[in-house]
């Protein structure tokens, strides 16, 4: 195989397999997905870059160590089964992971072929052998024999799912308790349809329910149930996962105008209340021709795209420059070329509306970048007088959240960290017997692969918990 | 889950439903409110829980037709299962142990959310006195039922068909003028109504307590669509709320943030009655 690689054009080597995608023109009138995926040749091609690196760096940048070499092996192999089940032996979720890991910044980050030309396409092709077991095979799982121990998880996205289904393997019974009456989280309702299909997380949803897991829906905790609750029913150990919570406003003037939306209502309207296909769809949505989008992460590239997707100009609104921007390079570059544009350094003043209580403008103060401090950041600080008004119909405010207050209401004992969420210790155990938390709950909002990972993570402290008791 | 057991008919187009929803009505408290979704395609509202019996496993709600999902609602029947229905939702209702002479305001569909508490609140041996107002006679419901906890009953509607002719803000008016004082009053509906009361009361210093109704949409704190103006402070109506001190709530801005989807929402229930064949 090495031999083979050497023959060919070094330049090929170098250069990644390139993927097809929607033409900007046409995705940004439709909600399909944006990255069409490799075929099966293009997959084998790519993988046949791959050195196999006996030290393996990439597997030590990945949150869940994913046996990546071994996976790409099989690939060029063309045994796509085997590489789905391999990848599967530490990541149960490949074909979300595939689609909305930040590969860049973690297992890419580390390739060796990255250092002379492109890194392998690992995300791409991790979602591609997910992908084509989807479609070709049937999920099969042999449940373990049940060890009669129950253990409840409080949310159904990426932190939950990845500890339920960890615990399955070993004969747990596990119930996962969802707040809406959807499952997946942060998977369903936040991240939209051009980057995540909601049959993919159906999917995976589905194995899990084949794996013995149960769901139940419209259960709030700390509402509808508690840890009380819980205890009752013979559950013993839960793990919280309940996700980042509330919205972080910007506290200026004017934020309570009509046509400003937190993030996460704007996309919870449109992806899990499926307001673009207002009226059949009962929730509506207002967006008008011009929306400036504040913040720079991945949630605010995807409210920028989905409201490029229905029908509006849309400008991100950033505070520092775009190579300093906490989002994904690809959905920066997906946003990009969909036609969105980039205001660098501004930092909102204040907003302003008109005399029915519509927003129309919002005063924005010029920035400028300091040199990096210790830790490597660079601050920002106001450029005086260089205020200026920027005028648009709607505003979509996507600077991150602060941890839900309804937990500590279900759990009054729980220790929290200063900034309100979840005090865990090393084993992610809070100071609540047998009370376990992870997810953006216990970090803030963060990636689906660091939740996963701390799913799991749980769910072998959780096992060593309830043997040991 | 979720089954109709209860319906009935109040007053034109408004309606009582009993649901079955054990989870809900064990931890359900005075103040708190639910959040349903009739159908798969149907949106999430908020509804205030009128009354709640926790061994039957019943939640009340009631509520008035004026759009798409609460039309749709009413052509339920006994036996008919509704798609979600979650809560208890929101904080319950606090009362003062020192507080000892209440006044309830309702106005229209503030009568239901007012109910459970004044029963609360009469079991504890205080003393109630409750004003409610409507357009019209036929607005004026739960009369019987809130009589039995209450020491005095004063009855408004605008165009005078039934108690006093005026507004439930004139009999307040007169209360206070005749030397009535309140430790606490408590006044749910019509945001324009609560502005109103929260005017006069705050004249005379009288503790003030008010419900809100914000456009909601998840119900648990996330997506803040529910946000309201307190005093300085942003706060999210179904987490922190819906209860607030009244003298510190931002009427003018609910009302603006009210009425933002109406004519999107107005377009949804049109077409929804033509197409049951009820057009316009």
């Amino acid at each position: 195989m090495q031999n083979w690689i050497g023959g060919i054009e070094k330049l090929e080597v170098l250069k990644r397999v390139s993927i097809k995608e929607q033409e900007p023109e046409k995705r940004v009138n439709n909600f399909d997905e944006v990255c069409l995926g490799y075929s099966s040749d293009e997959a084998v091609q790519e993988a046949l870059r791959c050195l196999e690196c006996k030290n393996a760096p990439c597997i030590k940048g990945c949150p869940v160590e994913v046996k990546i070499p071994e996976f790409i092996r099989l690939i060029k192999e063309k045994k796509f089964k085997e590489s789905y089940l391999k990848i599967l032996e530490t990541n149960l979720l490949p074909a979300i992971c595939g689609r909305v890991c930040p590969q860049e910044t973690q297992c890419e980050k580390n390739c060796v072929r990255g250092i002379k030309g492109e890194p392998i396409a690992i995300g791409k092709l991790e979602r591609f052998v997910a992908d084509w077991f989807r479609q070709n095979c049937e999920f099969e799982f042999e449940k373990p024999e049940s060890n009669g121990k129950k253990v409840a998880i409080i949310g159904s996205g990426p932190a939950g799912l990845s500890c339920a289904s960890s615990l399955a393997k070993l004969g747990y019974e596990v119930v996962i308790f969802e707040a809406f009456h959807k499952l997946g989280g942060v998977l369903y309702y936040g991240i939209p349809e051009f980057r995540l299909p909601k049959e993919v997380v159906e999917w995976e949803i589905e194995n899990l329910k084949k794996m013995g897991v149960e769901f139940r829906t419209n259960m709030v905790f700390g509402k509808t149930f508690d840890l009380e609750d819980l205890k009752q029913e013979g559950f013993e150990a839960v793990f919280i996962s309940s996700g980042a919570g509330l919205p972080n406003f910007l506290n200026i003037e004017g934020e309570l105008l009509n046509g400003i939306y937190s993030a996460n209502e704007f996309l919870t309207r449109v992806n899990l209340m499926k307001a673009y296909k207002f009226p059949e769809y009962d929730t509506p949505i207002k967006l008008g021709k011009k929306v400036g989008v504040i913040g720079g992460g991945n949630v605010a590239m995807d409210a920028a795209r989905v409201a490029r997707r229905l029908g509006s100009e849309v400008y991100i609104l950033y505070r520092r420059t775009e190579a300093e921007m906490p989002a994904r390079k690809e959905e920066i570059d997906h946003a990009k070329e969909e036609g969105i544009k980039i205001l660098e350094l501004v930092s909102p003043v204040r907003f302003m509306g008109d005399e029915t209580g519509h927003v129309r403008a919002l005063e924005l103060v010029k920035m400028q970048l300091s040199q990096p401090d210790s830790s490597g950041r660079r601050s920002v600080k106001p450029i005086d007088g260089s205020n200026f008004i920027f005028e648009a119909d709607n505003f979509i405010v996507a600077i991150g959240q602060s941890p839900n207050p309804l937990v500590k209401k279900a759990i009054p004992e729980l220790e929290l960290n200063p900034n309100g969420s979840i005090k865990v210790n090393e084993n992610l155990m809070t100071n609540v017997e047998g009370v376990f938390a992870g997810g953006d709950i216990v970090t803030g909002a963060a990636t689906v692969i660091l939740a996963m990972g701390m799913g799991k993570k749980a769910a072998e402290n959780i096992d060593k918990y309830i043997m040991c008791s | 889950m979720n089954e109709i057991v209860i319906k009935q008919n109040i007053v034109p187009n408004v309606w009582l439903m009993g649901i079955y929803s054990p989870q809900v009505a064990k931890k359900a408290k005075p103040g708190q409110f639910v959040i349903l979704r009739v159908t798969e395609t149907g949106e999430r509202i908020p509804l205030t829980i009128a009354d709640f019996d926790s061994d039957k496993g019943i939640v009340f709600i009631i509520f008035q037709v004026v759009g798409k999902t609460t039309s749709i609602l009413s052509t339920l029947n006994i036996g008919d299962s509704i798609a979600d229905f979650v809560g208890p939702l929101g904080m319950p209702y606090e009362q003062d142990s020192n507080d000892k002479s209440y006044l309830f305001i309702a106005g229209g569909l503030g009568i239901p959310a007012i109910y459970s508490k004044v029963k609360m609140l009469h079991s504890q041996g205080k003393d109630i006195e409750i004003i409610v107002g409507g357009r019209s006679k036929e607005n004026i419901f739960f009369e019987e039922e809130l009589r039995k906890y209450c020491s005095s009953l004063y009855i408004s509607t605008n165009d005078g068909s039934y108690g006093q002719k005026g507004l439930v803000t004139d009999i307040l008016t007169q209360l206070l003028e005749n030397g009535k004082r309140y430790d606490e009053i408590f006044a749910v509906g019509p945001v324009l109504m609560m502005k109103a009361v929260v005017d006069i009361t705050k004249k005379y210093g009288i503790k003030t307590l008010v419900s809100l109704n914000p456009i909601m949409v998840d119900g648990t704190g996330m997506c803040g669509g529910c946000r309201v103006k307190i005093g300085n402070e942003i706060k999210f109506a179904c987490v922190d709320g819906p209860i607030f001190n009244g003298f510190e709530v931002d009427f003018d801005g609910l009302m603006k943030r009210n009425s933002y989807y109406q004519d999107l929402e107005n377009l949804s229930y049109k077409e929804h009655k033509c197409k049951i064949g009820l057009g316009e």
